[in-house]
């Protein structure tokens, strides 16, 4: 009897990113949600290194780091491969899942601190980053092709939680008219009766954000945008 | 698949080419290896890895792949005659790409912050934290390694070469600074296992010698500094 946990939150992108999975490979689990504020003793003995979730424990043994986590369940449980099996077409998925989480996560979330001309530049670069994924998505519906892959999982946040945020700011980084492909993508993507059950709600999503880990004066000037953003409608 | 011409675009001083190096080495893979100037970056370069348009790139028949680990899982997968660089059970694998991922996030970076630093306050800062990673990859290679030689057991594996590729930077640190990083006391087995390493077929025409490669490095930031200017 396999016996499945996974140490999360709610409202992670992280974590929901092992919960797609899971759910695509009919996996049964037991959802631990952890508090960041406060994590359990389990949390701290079972990724002891960074002290963060998501950790999925498989018959009593930890695995973290959602993208080791990833690759895990799709060599464990076979149904509904995450990765393709060509070897050329494979390297492409992780250089791909690579890409979006070192490069694009960090460039589109920098674009929820600057105003102005900071703004202006960080949106540029954001821009160039995104670019090579909207040529990436071409002829495809997702990044995986027909079907979610390990691209589609891993840039979860870019369909959910950046567009989220992105609107409540008002921002215009990731847009329909200029990012069409990918807007389409992240239409689909969070349309999926396999994903969505995953997303938290909008609102609470926004009212938690950002994580107080990430220090008190961005949270504070996160609340001002906020309310400069909805004063501005 | 595996008998179309291969090519590795890349420059001896880096740890990311090192990693394919081995692995290529491990597998007895016959290839071209072809020199890049970073700082003037070839067509060819640039045409095969145009999102990133780094080094190290493997090109197998005009395929490119790109990134170093990336790589290395490549070549495991398809030449698939000689040793097998991941282990076999998925939870092993698992343990393998978590240190691996460890060393490119953590600790990698720090050694070019190392070589990067003005003061000698920052420096040394910045060797202490070093250390500690050291601290953390020796309990893992007492974990994986099990008593055997290599973190992969008794033979090379897809750890020994990720952390492999550092060698060179690492010894050159030492060098460069007159210090110990890794030590009989705090790392003794990690100590070991770097001579082993180093002195492996797959390995020790590879792993770059510290004087030449701290020299290569210098002028290196001195050409880019220029070139910025």
């Amino acid at each position: 009897m396999e016996e499945v946990k996974l140490f999360g939150h709610p409202a992670s992108p992280f974590s929901c990113r092992v919960e797609i999975a899971l759910k695509l490979k009919g996996v049964h689990y037991d959802f631990i949600a952890e508090d960041p504020s406060n994590k359990s003793p389990q949390l701290l003995q079972y990724n002891p290194v960074h002290k963060k979730i998501p950790v999925l424990l498989h018959n009593g043994k930890p695995i973290a780091e959602s993208l080791v986590i990833l690759e895990y369940i799709d060599e464990v449980w076979k149904t509904n491969p995450i990765l393709p099996q060509n070897p050329h077409e494979k390297a492409k998925a992780r250089f791909w899942a690579n890409y979006v989480e070192e490069k694009c996560l960090p460039a589109l979330f920098k674009t929820f601190w600057s105003v102005g001309e900071q703004y202006d530049k960080d949106k540029a670069e954001a821009g160039e980053v995104l670019k090579f994924l909207e040529d990436e998505l071409q002829g495809k519906k997702f990044f995986g092709g027909d079907s979610i892959g390990l691209v589609d999982i891993v840039a979860n946040f870019m369909a959910f939680w950046f567009r989220t945020i992105q609107e409540a700011l008002g921002l215009d980084v990731l847009t329909k008219d200029n990012f069409p492909k990918l807007w389409e993508w992240a239409e689909n993507y969070v349309n999926c009766s396999d994903i969505n059950q995953f997303l938290p709600p909008k609102d609470k999503l926004i009212a938690i954000f950002p994580p107080p880990y990430m220090g008190q004066h961005l949270v504070a000037f996160f609340q001002s945008r906020l309310a400069a953003a909805a004063a501005a409608k | 698949m595996a008998t179309k011409p291969v090519k590795l675009l890349g420059f001896w001083d880096s740890p990311y080419v090192n990693r394919v190096q081995f692995a290529l080495n491990l597998k007895s893979i016959d290839h071209e290896f072809i020199e890049e100037n970073i700082l003037s970056k070839s067509e060819l370069l640039l045409r095969s890895n145009p999102v990133q348009k780094k080094i190290p790139v493997l090109i197998h028949g005009d395929e490119p792949i790109c990134e170093s680990l990336n790589i290395v899982q490549y070549i495991d997968e398809v030449w698939t005659d000689g040793p097998s660089i991941l282990p076999s059970h998925p939870r092993d694998r698992a343990m393998s790409r978590f240190w691996a991922a460890y060393i490119d996030e953590k600790w990698l970076p720090l050694l070019w912050e190392v070589y990067e630093a003005k003061e000698e306050d920052s420096r040394t800062t910045l060797l202490e934290k070093v250390r500690e990673g050291l601290v953390l990859l020796e309990a893992a290679f007492v974990k994986c390694s099990k008593g055997k030689a290599f973190f992969g057991g008794d033979s090379i594996g897809y750890l020994d070469i990720a952390l492999g590729g550092c060698l060179g930077w690492l010894k050159g640190i030492e060098k460069l600074a007159s210090v110990k990083l890794l030590d009989e006391t705090k790392t003794p087995a990690l100590l070991g296992w770097a001579e082993t390493f180093c002195s492996n077929e797959a390995a020790k025409n590879v792993v770059p010698e510290p004087e030449k490669l701290n020299k290569c490095l210098k002028e290196f930031q001195a050409q880019a500094a220029a070139a910025t200017k």
